[in-house]
């Protein structure tokens, strides 16, 4: 029994580990080949590793692409987004769940009915909304369009009903009005679920691609997916320099995602599974 | 006057003016924002689709059904519904499949499950633009290491991945499947791990070996978590764009083109808005059908439970 065990076990790691290693072969090859001469990235035969290294690659396209600025601009925009996001849907999530107000209901249909209709179906009016007040080619205007989603408040909300309304009655007998209410007790309690709409935000801003595409024109404005995407047609065969660049555009998310590793997990499954 | 106002109102009434209020407070920062930005837009698209309009100065006219007509009447338009659909067939079962075979792989109790799972799931979180531009050299017809292994595993002729017109979107959904499945396993994961592991017990006792355990226990109860990863799973690909967009742009010609890529091009790149709002609409029917097949089978799901 015991040796079966082992088996079925020797068995799962060397399956396990073959997946892995699929998996994640690409990103291997991403970083050898950013390290290998233009020329060598397509060498026949292959090479799994590089004869010489040429981390000055890394230098190259540092020149070649204002990145610095491109961090900083995803950077800002990730961190306002989130922030007003957050704030936003944590409000109006108290508002749906411990307030009692004349058509509270129909407003809150208003975010269910439009819940589920997908970005691409009402992006082009919004983008003329956005233009017509101005704020195309702005980061103010992908903020704003950003910022506002059904997907926050149903989130925080869902979290918010299971904090019992006898914990804030008593706090309302102690004389504490609705807003101390909600910064004192709601609000700190509700972390868990601020944490994953927080990893939900940023990576869904940092990654995101369309929407820059459609809102950003200026050069000095754009993001880094933007920004790698304009690299990669202008050097079209430095196939080294391109993987460079991708490299680099990883390296932040790759950051996060390993120290906050716990809340992306638990932020698929709190968000993933809603029945 | 003032004083006489307020003998009008009596304490509870002035209570819930003031419980009106904070309430309000509490929900216009978001629901100004939300109806600007997103409830006036979806709105907006519904009269778009009926009118023709390039964003210019000169006022909207009215055409009926006239943009549906056209897109419908569209070879390329018929051809990006095509694209959408052998996509989704091309995507949703593999990954969906895999996924759940991650998940159970994962859920044994093994060191170093976390690493795993990390490798497994960082596809998901890398960016579109990082991907597909690895994923385009990897395909790379001549000399990229994907035709090389499948030259020294012996076939002799290879396909040409993106740049053939059959190809291109294989490409495109084998990529997919890889970046996605690691998100779905986690869903498989949280699912497996809510199973009450009394059912494994009463099981064992009973003689049942891990395969029938595996049939008659863990896939039936998973199967409400696996009809919510289909639904979620084909709007994903009606939806698609970005993967597209960086690894073939449409093409070659326009066999890789989506709904959505119709959509942006009309909109973007011509500045018709009839049509492409014409083309948001169908989208949003798409949609709208799956979720309400979705809402049907939650409703059985919670009965039968």
């Amino acid at each position: 029994m015991s040796t079966k065990r082992k088996v079925t076990k020797i068995v799962l790691y060397v399956l396990l580990i073959c997946l892995a290693v699929t998996m994640l072969v690409p990103f291997y090859w991403m970083v050898i080949s950013s390290l290998k001469l233009n020329k060598d990235v397509f060498s026949i035969p292959m090479r799994w590793w590089p004869e010489t290294m040429h981390p000055e690659n890394y230098r190259v396209i540092w020149e070649k692409l204002p990145l610095v600025t491109f961090f900083k601009n995803t950077a800002k925009l990730t961190l306002i987004t989130t922030i007003v996001q957050l704030c936003t849907s944590c409000l109006a999530a108290y508002g749906f769940t411990k307030c009692r107000f004349v058509g509270r209901d129909v407003i809150f249909l208003m975010y269910v009915t439009t819940i589920a209709v997908p970005w691409q179906v009402y992006m082009v009016p919004q983008f003329i909304l956005v233009s017509k007040m101005g704020l195309n080619d702005t980061h103010l205007g992908l903020i704003l369009m950003q910022a506002f989603s059904a997907f926050g408040v149903f989130l925080i909300r869902q979290f918010y009903i299971s904090i019992p309304d006898e914990l804030c009655e008593a706090a309302r007998i102690d004389g504490l009005n609705e807003f101390g209410i909600f910064c004192k007790i709601v609000f700190p309690l509700g972390k868990p679920a601020m944490a994953t709409l927080t990893i939900f935000t940023f990576t869904n801003v940092w990654n995101d691609f369309m929407g820059p595409l459609i809102y950003l024109k200026t050069k000095e404005l754009k993001t880094v997916q933007l920004g790698i995407r304009m690299f990669i047609s202008q050097y079209g065969a430095d196939y080294a320099w391109i993987m460079a660049a991708s490299v680099c555009s990883l390296i932040p998310i790759v950051i996060v995602f390993l120290s906050c590793q716990r809340f992306f997990v638990e932020g698929v499954a709190a968000s993933g599974i809603k029945g | 006057m003032k004083n006489g106002k307020k003998t009008f109102l009596t304490s509870g009434q002035k209570r819930k003016i003031r419980n009106n209020m904070t309430g309000y407070a509490f929900v216009l920062p978001n629901l100004i924002g939300y109806t600007v930005f997103v409830f006036i837009p979806v709105i907006f698209s519904f009269i778009l689709s009926v009118m023709s309009w390039d964003g210019s100065q000169r006022p909207m006219q009215f055409v009926g059904l006239q943009n549906f007509a056209d897109i419908f009447g569209d070879r390329i338009f018929r051809g990006t519904l095509l694209h959408t659909i052998s996509y989704a067939l091309m995507t949703v079962i593999p990954t969906l499949i895999l996924a759940l075979l991650l998940a159970v792989l994962l859920n044994n109790k093994l060191k170093g499950v976390a690493v795993f799972r990390t490798a497994f799931y960082f596809p998901y979180i890398a960016s579109i633009v990082a991907v597909g531009a690895v994923w385009n050299m990897l395909f790379q017809p001549d000399f990229g290491p994907v035709n090389e292994i499948l030259k020294a595993v012996g076939i002799a002729d290879p396909p040409r991945w993106v740049v053939d017109k059959d190809w291109a979107m294989v490409a495109v959904a084998i990529v997919s499947v890889w970046k996605y499945m690691g998100y779905y396993m986690i869903v498989y994961l949280a699912a497996l791990q809510g199973i009450s592991s009394s059912l494994y017990e009463a099981a064992s006792i009973d003689g049942a070996n891990g395969r029938q355990k595996l049939w008659h226990i863990t896939v039936p109860m998973l199967t409400p978590t696996t009809f919510f990863v289909l639904i979620m799973l084909t709007i994903q690909c009606f939806k698609v764009f970005d993967l597209v967009y960086v690894m073939t742009g449409g093409g070659p010609g326009n066999a890789t083109k989506t709904l959505v890529n119709y959509i942006y091009e009309k909109a973007f790149t011509s500045w018709e808005f009839g049509p492409a709002s014409a083309g948001a609409i169908v989208l949003f029917v798409i949609v709208l059908a799956i979720t309400l097949i979705q809402f049907s089978g939650e409703r059985k799901w919670f009965r039968d439970m």
